[in-house]
């Protein structure tokens, strides 16, 4: 049990809970005083944990090349598409 | 990766988890999800006020426990799989009923938090913030119940024997799919939640 422990899973887990922590943070105003960008970043920081549990939980990571770069553009594009949305519906852009 | 075969060049074999028919499925899931984020992110646009005073009705403690349960959740699978590949007996089913667990905590919240909604008179009527909340939870809720039963049959299938690859390729599977419940909410989390 404790070699499962000692795994990256485990380390996974504590990043992609401390990046919970850190998106509440910056929903409360921390970090980034401009609320937009607080916003924004909620947005990336939710797709970089969503990579995370992609690559390491679901191991596309270790999977057919093809799946990978399936995983890491849906990431990027929705990613991308839902800031852009954000910021012209804020107005910012 | 222990049940992988080797290369040549002595890297481990890039390796599939699970059936190719749960991948499919899992794509158009996803797909279907990226369609209910970007149709609530540009209709937010048309109507900043109402989606954010709307959000303050929500319970930020409530959701970041539940994306607590669900992280963990996935934790708890993914080293089930692992437990699997290793042959460690009891622990693989122990593990999945460990995340079914987490499945549980994460209904018992949504229970308590739609309750306290409904008993403010808030439903999905209320505007269109709410029903965008109710809908897209509430189809998540349902995955989550889903999972909970993949990740029972997972328990069960994996208490009884040794464990082959076949039956490894479909623990694999049963994985996979609640790592999408986990995926889906953190952005459901992140949208509905915190973005101002």
């Amino acid at each position: 049990m404790t070699t499962l422990l000692r795994t990256r899973t485990t380390l996974i887990w504590f990043i992609l809970v401390a990046a919970t922590f850190l998106s509440w943070e910056m929903g409360h105003g921390i970090g980034l005083h401009d609320i937009h960008q607080a916003s924004a970043a909620i947005i990336v920081v939710a797709f970089v944990k969503v990579r995370f549990v992609i690559l390491d939980f679901m191991e596309i990571r270790h999977a057919p090349i093809w799946m990978r770069i399936v995983g890491e553009t849906w990431c990027v594009v929705v990613c991308s598409v839902l800031v852009v949305l954000y910021l012209r519906g804020a107005g910012v852009i | 990766m222990s049940s992988a075969t080797t290369q040549a060049s002595g890297k481990p074999a890039r390796h599939l988890p699970g059936e190719a028919g749960i991948w499919l499925f899992i794509f158009g899931d996803m797909m279907v999800f990226s369609l209910f984020f970007v149709t609530f992110v540009y209709n937010r646009g048309h109507d900043v006020a109402l989606f954010t005073e709307s959000q303050t009705h929500l319970s930020q403690f409530f959701g970041a426990l539940n994306t607590f349960f669900m992280l963990s959740s996935s934790w708890f699978v993914a080293m089930a799989v692992q437990a699997a590949r290793k042959n460690l007996g009891k622990v693989t089913p122990v593990l999945f009923l460990m995340g079914f667990c987490c499945g549980l905590g994460f209904g018992i919240v949504k229970f308590f938090e739609y309750g306290d909604k409904i008993r403010h008179g808030i439903t999905l009527n209320t505007n269109d913030f709410f029903m965008y909340y109710y809908m897209f939870t509430g189809i998540h809720m349902m995955h989550v119940i889903i999972g909970m039963g993949v990740l029972a049959f997972a328990a069960r299938y994996s208490w009884s024997g040794p464990l082959d690859a076949n039956k490894i390729k479909n623990l694999e599977s049963s994985a996979s799919f609640w790592h999408v419940v986990d995926l889906l909410w953190i952005v459901l989390f992140a949208l509905l939640y915190l973005v101002k």
